[in-house]
């Protein structure tokens, strides 16, 4: 009896252990996305998921000036102006404005002139801007008002501040209508010297009365600022305000489309300057208002930032026109249709490339850059040089976007060097010997996995004065060939080098090779490819090249006293304007002498005099032809080895629309659409949980357990006797 | 016994000072306050003025160290050091370079750190005494020599890749957690699976091999063989003598560590994406944000202080032969 019991008893243990694993390899079947991050559900809501790997260290818009924080602020505050999401070239148009604005010039005395009066006799240019009626911030606690009309949340106690962990412990929230006042008032923040906005230096030399302002206010608190005026800064009405700066500056427009100029509001500073708030980690940095298609409804700048639709979002609608071949692709698609089309916008910190990288192959991010440990893996070249995805990217359906950025990279020389600098013949023909001679085609090849287009000149494509084809070229570098450009032989560099003196490279003082120095912050074991890469490239002319490498505080030092001779810089554009790039090289903008941009030092009167013309002027054909002139003058003065201007990659899903890459653009958000649908499906297909090897593994680790316990019976036997 | 601990906390007092005057010194020996102003002002349009505004607001206008300029007793007091330091011994750790408030960033960030440093450190001790006991049941035999040629390879082998291999086979190709990922409460759980595995794995190599070195010590003892001599079976022996013994440099070491736990981990936290402290202060020395670098340092130093002390303590705890005086 006891025995058929036991037998019962193991069978029906058997039967429980079988049962065990069906469920277990059933599940493998069915089981899903056990690997998402995510852990809450969508709701029906249309989400994006993206990444940031450095959390943004300011979100004040009089603060912020770095990509990754634009990222954020460029979707919840609003400029008056913005860039057209589709056309080519650039092209600004009204965001908050109702038009374009209207400029006035005005002479010394204050009087009107006409708008083709000489340069000269323009003292001042007025900005006379009008915003929409009706345009309401978001809803946030800092406008939220008792019903006796109060703020509720200005006159917070000590007790009730304590009690605080995030803004979202104010449960009650207001708005109110956007005015010509919070523009004017955001103008005088950027003026305040406690808000360190870093355009106030910039902005002191052109808008009238900043200066004095900043002075005026600095033993102020920010809040104090608004009933202080400034100048050169009025609101006419409700809706309309003038900004007067000094002379004429045609580029400052493009200023009034970067968030710097978006409007805040005054009760802002009342808020957050309550003391205690700032111990909590709530400031104004850190939880914004805007009047934009998002608020940022959870900052949680060490794991994840969550950007929210706006629900009093003004009414803006997907652009109707864009350049030719877009209506091709779509990009038309939406035309009319009220924005954003994305209702939350989810950020996860993501530090590490491997881990990003995955996550958006199982479909968890919807767009990834292309890290150089992935290139291979997502891009493959054809034969005449094109790039496109492998066939695992396009089995996903996954999306390339290249795009040539607005920026350039550059071998600068120190023009205050007693050999590579000065405007002698012999110093010119030395740097156009290395200019020949460094072969920035062969460095994208090599170290930017072919992600790069060789800089002809200062301008990068897509940037008004860029030319194309044969005019374009660096003629004292490339000759143009079989219609391209084709860097020159390496003899006519060397026959430069013979000509500034150097001949075969020998230094006739020393009668020993030429020896150069290039100062660097690229001191790690990864950088010594490149550095060695440099080296062969002066061998070429017989120059000894000597790495002077040096931590990033030292080099900027060795920039600011002069003493660096040759170095590798970069500039990326504020604003697509060619003197963005040209002042760069202008006179008064030298680092040594004024500490300015001008990081080599080139001084040429007639440069100097050519770009103060061009600067002022209204693109058209005498513009575009001073440009070139510019143009000439620095590639036969060759201050700079022009580099080359990076070409980003990105990777989108399939199910990422009215994609279009803009470089000047921050605000892109609210023109994506996803489809959800699309996502979901790929993402179960791509993600079903594999359990067998664990099974396997089970099995071995019984299997070697085996004769672990029969040692261990030997053993126990083997203690007994 | 509290004679001794308020002895030692008023050593400790010599001791952070040391620290925090070391820490000064070495950051500023790198790096000078206008290096700090242009890191923080980013590289464009930054012009002296701004960055002599950005010093005097943050309070880095003035000397380091000594005050030539200032009378009596100002000479000390208004100085970067003194400023900076004082508030550190009433754990008033201030503002960041970049303006956020450093406490608020320690207490949300330790948490996190610990989630996956104390199930780590518990389920690795237990792991690493199991398989050393294991080791010392079967020693002389085959399987404890392929147990130390296995502990001896799991310990060559760089813990990045054991962080990038279980990344690669756990979430990508058994797609059976995420593979990095962070969230709060409960549905932290399915993130912390696979640091903590991975965790516990990369130190099973030393653990289990410094483990069997205190047990093999201690399974030659006499009493040992007076166990074995009374008739106790081996596993008896050595699983309620031997490793009782055995536990008072396994918990002394342990209690060390504890305090340590909130420091986290620099690499498993920035390959998981675990908001811990253990990136907080790379990514402050990456930003030359001395505020951060200093509130670091010294929270460390107080923690290591704590453990050692908590050590001495548990010296008395488990060994009843140790008096502190």
């Amino acid at each position: 009896m006891f025995s058929l019991f036991s037998m019962k008893m193991h069978i029906d243990q058997s039967r429980t252990l079988v049962l065990i694993l069906l469920t277990v390899l059933l599940s493998a079947c069915v089981g899903s996305e056990l690997n998402n991050p995510y852990a809450q559900e969508e709701g029906g809501q249309s989400v994006l998921y993206e990444s940031f790997s450095e959390r943004p260290k300011h979100l004040d818009p009089a603060v912020a000036y770095s990509s990754n924080e634009y990222a954020f602020i460029a979707q919840i505050y609003e400029p008056p102006y913005q860039y057209h999401y589709l056309k080519r070239p650039y092209e600004l148009t009204p965001l908050t404005a109702t038009g374009m604005p209207e400029i006035e010039y005005l002479n010394s005395k204050g009087e009107k002139l006409a708008s083709t009066a000489n340069d000269s006799d323009i003292a001042y240019t007025d900005y006379l801007l009008e915003i929409q009626p009706g345009i309401r911030y978001q809803p946030h606690p800092i406008l939220a008002k008792d019903a006796q009309g109060e703020y509720i949340y200005h006159h917070l106690t000590g007790e009730q501040i304590d009690r605080l962990g995030s803004l979202q412990d104010l449960p009650e929230t207001g708005s109110r209508e956007l005015t010509a006042e919070d523009y004017v008032y955001q103008i005088k923040r950027l003026a305040h010297p406690k808000i360190q906005s870093p355009i106030a230096e910039l902005m002191k030399n052109y808008i009238i009365g900043f200066d004095d302002f900043s002075k005026q206010v600095a033993n102020k608190q920010k809040f104090e600022i608004k009933d202080i005026s400034m100048t050169g800064v009025t609101a006419l009405s409700p809706y309309k305000y003038r900004i007067r700066i000094k002379g004429k500056y045609p580029q400052f427009i493009f200023w009034l489309a970067m968030p710097f100029f978006s409007p805040m509001p005054w009760e802002a500073d009342v808020f957050y300057e309550q003391p205690g708030l700032n111990d909590k980690n709530i400031t104004l940095d850190w939880f914004p208002i805007g009047t934009g298609p998002y608020l940022l409804a959870e900052n949680n700048p060490n794991r994840r930032m969550i950007l929210q639709r706006n629900p009093l979002f003004h009414p803006e609608t997907y652009p109707s026109e864009g350049e030719p071949g877009d209506k091709e692709k779509g990009l038309l698609a939406d035309a009319g249709k009220q924005l954003p089309f994305i209702d939350k916008v989810v950020y996860m910190l993501e530090k590490e490339t491997i881990p990003y990288w995955n996550k958006f192959l199982q479909g968890y991010y919807d767009a990834s850059g292309i890290a150089s440990d992935n290139f291979d893996q997502a891009i493959q070249f054809t034969g005449s040089g094109a790039a496109t995805l492998t066939e695992a990217m396009k089995e996903k359906g996954i999306q390339l976007e290249t795009a040539v950025t607005t920026s350039i990279f550059y071998l600068g020389f120190n023009m205050l060097d007693a050999t590579v600098g000065g405007d002698s013949e012999k110093a010119r023909k030395l740097r156009q010997a290395i200019a020949i001679a460094v072969d920035y085609e062969e460095y994208i090849a090599i170290f930017a996995n072919g992600r790069g287009v060789a800089a002809q000149g200062l301008i990068p494509p897509g940037i008004y004065g860029h030319a194309e084809g044969k005019d374009g070229i660096n003629p004292y570098v490339y000759d143009w060939v079989n219609g391209k450009a084709q860097r020159k032989n390496i003899e006519v560099a060397k026959r430069l080098m013979a000509e500034a003196g150097y001949q075969g490279g020998v230094d006739p003082k020393t009668r020993q090779a030429l020896i150069l120095y290039f100062d660097t912050t690229s001191v790690s074991i990864d950088d010594r490819p490149r550095m060695n890469w440099y080296r062969k490239q002066f061998e070429k002319l017989g120059i000894k090249l000597v790495i002077r490498g040096t931590d990033y505080n030292r080099f900027q030092q060795k920039m600011r006293d002069g003493n660096a001779q040759i170095f590798f810089w970069g500039w990326n554009a504020d604003y697509p304007d060619p003197e963005n790039f040209f002042f760069l090289l202008y006179g008064p903008n030298a680092k040594v002498a004024h500490g300015g941009e001008n990081a080599g030092n080139y001084q040429n009167p007639e440069f100097d005099r050519l770009f103060e013309q061009m600067r002022n002027m209204g693109n058209g054909e005498q513009r575009y032809r001073i440009i070139q002139n510019l143009q000439e003058l620095v590639r036969r003065d060759a201050p700079w080895v022009f580099g080359f201007h990076p070409k980003s990659f990105s990777l989108y899903h399939g199910w990422y629309k009215n994609l279009k890459p803009n470089l000047m653009a921050n605000n892109q958000l609210k023109y994506t659409r996803i489809d959800t649908a699309e996502r979901a499906e790929k993402r179960a297909e791509w993600n079903k949980p594999v359990y067998w090897p664990l099974l396997i593994a089970f099995v071995v680790f019984v299997l070697l357990l085996i004769p672990a316990i029969l040692a261990y019976r030997r053993r126990i036997r083997e203690t007994i006797q | 016994m509290t004679q001794y601990i308020i002895r030692r906390i008023l050593y400790a007092f010599p001791l952070l000072m040391g620290v925090n005057i070391l820490t000064f010194v070495l950051f500023f020996v790198v790096n000078s306050p206008d290096d700090m102003a242009r890191m923080q002002l980013g590289q464009k349009h930054v012009t002296e003025k701004a960055v002599e505004n950005w010093k005097q607001q943050r309070g880095y206008d003035l000397p380091l160290l000594w005050n030539g300029k200032a009378e009596g007793e100002e000479k000390l007091t208004r100085t970067i050091f003194y400023q900076k330091s004082v508030g550190l011994f009433l754990f008033r750790f201030g503002v960041s370079d970049s303006g956020r408030n450093i406490s608020a960033d320690i207490q949300q960030r330790m948490w996190p750190s610990l989630a996956v440093a104390l199930p780590t450190l518990i389920v690795g001790l237990l792991v690493n005494i199991s398989f050393a006991l294991m080791m010392v049941l079967f020693r002389n035999s085959y399987l404890e020599h392929a147990g130390v040629v296995l502990c001896v390879i799991l310990m060559s082998v760089s813990s990045l890749f054991y962080i990038i291999g279980g990344q690669f086979l756990i979430g990508k190709l058994l797609r059976l957690v995420p593979i990095s990922g962070y969230d709060g409460g409960l549905s932290a759980l399915k993130f912390l699976i696979l640091p903590v595995l991975i965790g516990v794995f990369s130190g099973i190599g030393s653990g289990v091999r410094w483990y069997r070195t205190l047990f093999l010590e201690e399974v030659e003892k006499d009493y040992v063989r007076t166990a074995r001599a009374k008739g106790l079976t081996e596993t008896r022996t050595l699983f309620r003598h031997v490793l009782k013994n055995a536990m008072i440099p396994i918990l002394t070491g342990v209690v060390v560590v504890l305090p340590l736990l909130f420091m986290g981990s620099l690499i498993m936290e920035s390959f998981f994406s675990i908001p811990g402290l253990g990136s907080y202060t790379i990514d402050a020395i990456n930003s030359q944000d001395f505020a951060i670098v200093r509130a670091m340092v010294f929270l460390g130093s107080v923690l290591y202080v704590i453990g050692l002390l908590l050590t001495d303590i548990s010296y008395t705890l488990v060994d009843p032969r140790v008096r502190l005086s």
